[in-house]
């Protein structure tokens, strides 16, 4: 089954940010404290692995399991956009100690509490569809 | 998210959201959820599994030790009137069903959850998208959504927070 590979994947994202503690709302706190290196010990490894890996990407022009060129689509161009809405979800982000993929992570540890948090985070998802094209990009 | 590129896709957990609300029907409502929300299958595949993976970590592979936060971060939060610090992933003055079932404690979530949601569509992705796929491909974009991510984090976490606890 083609989907097999997707669950795989994701079982595997779970695992890792749970025992990395980086799904942890404490650790998101002493981030944004500056306290400790952890939270920024994880995302820098991932971002220089991924730098290198997206760099041999391109300049070996591998291709993926379907055989079409990778292609990663380059973010839009602005500024407003980023720094309002980035700001917005960093507000979020450090209230509810969860991004999106660790509040998924951390309803399947056990919090149901979790549910209304994403309930409220499609419902954000939902107005921002409403009203986008009033907001300045 | 190697293993999601070479699969042809874009890593990035924020857009289930999205595919969520298309599968509710929020089509009706806006073009910006009116597209084939079944050829993003994979992607709620995906949370399915981060749901059993989060499940087997704590089930399965836990073996109950506190957090080690920093001394600093054990006091701050001592402040806070917080106990039982980092004896779970989540603290309990703000996620267990007794505060979450008082008006502050509602608020908090729903007010939380809310801004995430909004916030990640309108910066176009998430931690995931932005700060691990983004920088990862050089996109100057990402980098100034992360900066935007950290001056809504040091807000909440420096001057809301102390408020709110």
């Amino acid at each position: 089954m083609k989907f097999l590979k997707f669950l795989f994947i994701g079982i595997f994202f779970g695992i890792i940010l749970v025992k990395s503690e980086a799904v942890s709302w404490y650790r998101i706190f002493e981030m944004f404290k500056f306290q400790s290196f952890h939270m920024y010990g994880i995302i820098g490894s991932a971002v220089g692995l991924g730098i290198i890996l997206i760099q041999s990407i391109k300049k070996l022009k591998m291709r993926s399991v379907e055989g079409n060129e990778i292609y990663l689509p380059p973010k839009e161009k602005g500024v407003v956009r980023y720094i309002l809405g980035g700001a917005i979800f960093g507000l979020g982000w450090a209230l509810a100690g969860a991004c999106p993929g660790p509040m998924y992570i951390l309803l399947g540890t056990g919090v149901f509490s979790m549910l209304i948090v994403i309930a409220a985070a499609i419902l954000g998802t939902f107005t921002y569809g409403i009203l986008k094209n009033k907001l300045p990009h | 998210m190697f293993a999601l590129i070479y699969l042809g896709k874009t890593f990035g957990m924020s857009s289930s959201l999205k595919t969520l609300c298309s599968i509710g029907g929020a089509g009706k409502y806006s073009d910006f959820f009116r597209f084939d929300w079944k050829a993003q299958r994979w992607n709620l595949i995906v949370v399915l599994g981060a749901i059993i993976g989060g499940f087997f970590a704590t089930n399965f592979m836990s073996d109950g030790a506190t957090i080690a936060l920093s001394s600093e971060t054990v006091s701050d939060l001592q402040e806070f009137g917080f106990s039982n610090i980092g004896e779970t992933l989540l603290p309990q003055e703000i996620y267990s069903w007794n505060n979450v079932l008082s008006l502050k404690g509602m608020s908090i979530l729903v007010v939380a959850g809310f801004c995430v949601g909004f916030g990640t569509r309108y910066a176009g992705g998430c931690t995931s998208g932005h700060a691990i796929t983004g920088l990862s491909n050089l996109q100057l974009p990402s980098l100034i959504a992360v900066i935007g991510f950290f001056i809504g984090g040091l807000i909440m976490t420096h001057f809301i927070l102390p408020l709110i606890f």
